[in-house]
């Protein structure tokens, strides 16, 4: 079980200075205007910024200025099923990112093996083509990476690289139909308009099967919550793929290269890809593991409400609330227990908005006597597959499902 | 202004396919230029941090490694190399020992 809490306590100026001295860091002037907040990750260090430095963005947790890797502040995810743009966790790969985009220049280009190459402009996209909408959960592969025990290098996220947005755009595979996929074609490659430093240095590239990528699901989104997207979440197009991990969700999307042979790209091929096992999990220096490109999500659920350490009144009703996401598939049930997984009850969930996005769930609980408790919560999706009470591990840290857990101290 | 489509999607009938729903809002999208924020962090004096500061900080920011938990030489060694290897950063091999010596100093397990 994952001793997380919702909440990571904001840092005092004392603690700060600690921290920084303890990590011989040199902390600008700036950075004071800024406040602080501590990511509660094992071994540390858990101190970060909170920024509001970048546009169209609210406060982001600083996990990186270049490229930006911004994550989610956990309290929004209670506000509800729905992350707000400015608040959506963003993640780049590379620092060249272009930050003035002409909508009547930009155009996707669709090429490879089809029949005709298209060039669209956004006025084809948006209006030569029929418009859809879909609430997606966006989790970067390795959420809840800074978690791993044994640590693992990467970007070292809390609970904050996910998101729920309601897309808008278009099918992808209305866009393939249009260029007309030719007989043999194996999988379609996705490029976005970032760039890498250094020249020779590999673009950032995603490939999905010819099968996946016309099965009517997939799509080309314009628009998260009703508004266009934040330069930094994509803008203008992202690929959506419902119920995978965001790696696939490429940004700035401008060329869809439909393939005759199997990828072979750095980052289809090497990077991204998981142990072959159960929950992707091996032990630290295993070797020899068969390794696959990472794909369908698994499910999670976190209460929102209350922060790990709460305190609250003993024999006394009290209001669990949170959110959950089955993953690949909708969210069949989420149950908690105040027992250490003795006994568990049925959450009601909330709202559903779609299978692949949050679903909101409540329950009324009562802590019958003074002392600590470890509430868990579990979800299990409708495939029946239910979030595991031990941590998977892998080098990469990805693919982290473990049932969540929240101390509250009943007085 | 999603949810008053509702009653247009019943009507054209589209309601049953479960993983989309027509949207009939006519959705302009508005030109984009701005700057993004850059960080003039360096990585703290000691052996070595010149070296780190002028191969590394190219390409991403120093924040990213400063975040960084203690990792052992032989993961920081394998860190640095990926960078060279994977993403072609333009290291010099004779700044590989110094840069995974001064990470190892820095932020290495003990």
């Amino acid at each position: 079980m994952a001793e997380n809490g919702a909440f990571y306590r904001t840092m005092t100026r004392r603690q700060l200075l600690a921290a920084a001295s303890a990590a011989g860091v040199a902390l600008s002037k700036p950075a004071w205007a800024q406040s602080m907040i501590d990511l509660p990750l094992p071994g540390g260090p858990g101190a970060r910024q909170v920024t509001t430095s970048f546009p169209q963005k609210g406060p982001m947790i600083l996990q990186r200025t270049r490229p930006p890797l911004l994550e989610t502040p956990f309290e929004v995810f209670d506000k509800g099923v729905f992350t707000p743009n400015d608040q959506f966790y963003v993640r780049w790969h590379w620092a060249v990112i272009p930050t003035d985009i002409d909508i009547g220049k930009f155009s996707l280009t669709v090429r490879g093996h089809v029949n005709q190459t298209l060039s669209l402009s956004l006025n084809d996209i948006l209006h030569g083509l029929p418009s859809v909408q879909l609430a997606a959960v966006n989790q970067c592969s390795g959420n809840s990476r800074g978690f791993f025990q044994p640590r693992v290098p990467g970007g070292e996220w809390a609970n904050g690289a996910m998101g729920n947005a309601l897309w808008t755009g278009v099918r992808l595979k209305d866009v393939l139909d249009k260029a007309g996929v030719k007989p043999g074609a194996v999988q379609v490659r996705f490029k976005g308009l970032d760039e890498p430093v250094v020249a020779d240095a590999p673009h950032f590239m995603k490939s999905l099967d010819i099968d996946h990528a016309r099965d009517g699901e997939v799509m080309i989104a314009y628009a998260m919550n009703g508004e266009q997207l934040p330069l930094v979440n994509g803008f203008p197009l992202r690929l959506v793929v419902p119920g995978w991990y965001a790696t696939y969700w490429v940004k700035m999307l401008n060329d869809i290269e439909v393939l005759d042979q199997p990828d072979t790209n750095y980052w289809t091929k090497v990077a991204y890809t998981i142990p072959d096992t159960p929950h992707a999990s091996t032990k630290p220096g295993e070797t020899g593991v068969k390794m696959i490109p990472i794909n369908r999500m698994v499910p999670r659920s976190f209460v929102t409400n209350i922060a790990s350490g709460t305190k609250v009144k003993a024999a006394a009703p009290m209001t669990l609330r949170g959110i959950a996401f089955g993953g690949d598939c909708g969210v069949a049930s989420v149950d908690f227990s105040i027992d250490r997984g003795k006994s568990w009850h049925q959450a009601q969930l909330g709202k559903d908005e779609g299978k692949y996005g949050f679903r909101q769930w409540q329950t009324q609980l009562t802590l019958p006597g003074a002392g600590e408790y470890s509430l868990l919560v579990r979800c299990t999706n409708s495939n029946g597959v239910a979030q595991p009470d031990v941590p998977n591990w892998n080098p990469a840290g990805f693919m982290r499902n473990v049932m969540e857990s929240i101390d509250a101290i009943a007085v | 202004m999603f949810r008053n489509l509702l009653p247009a999607v019943v009507l054209l009938g589209v309601a049953s396919i479960p993983h989309a729903a027509h949207a009939a809002t006519p959705f302009e999208l508005k030109s984009v230029k701005l700057d993004l924020p850059d960080s003039d962090k360096m990585f703290p004096d000691g052996p070595g941090s010149d070296v780190i500061n002028n191969n590394c900080i190219a390409c991403h920011s120093a924040d990213m490694v400063l975040n960084q938990p203690l990792l052992s030489k032989q993961a920081w060694a394998a860190e640095v190399n990926k960078m060279i290897n994977n993403y072609k950063a333009p290291i010099a091999t004779e700044d590989v020992g110094a840069i995974v010596k001064y990470l190892t100093a820095f932020k290495g397990a003990k």
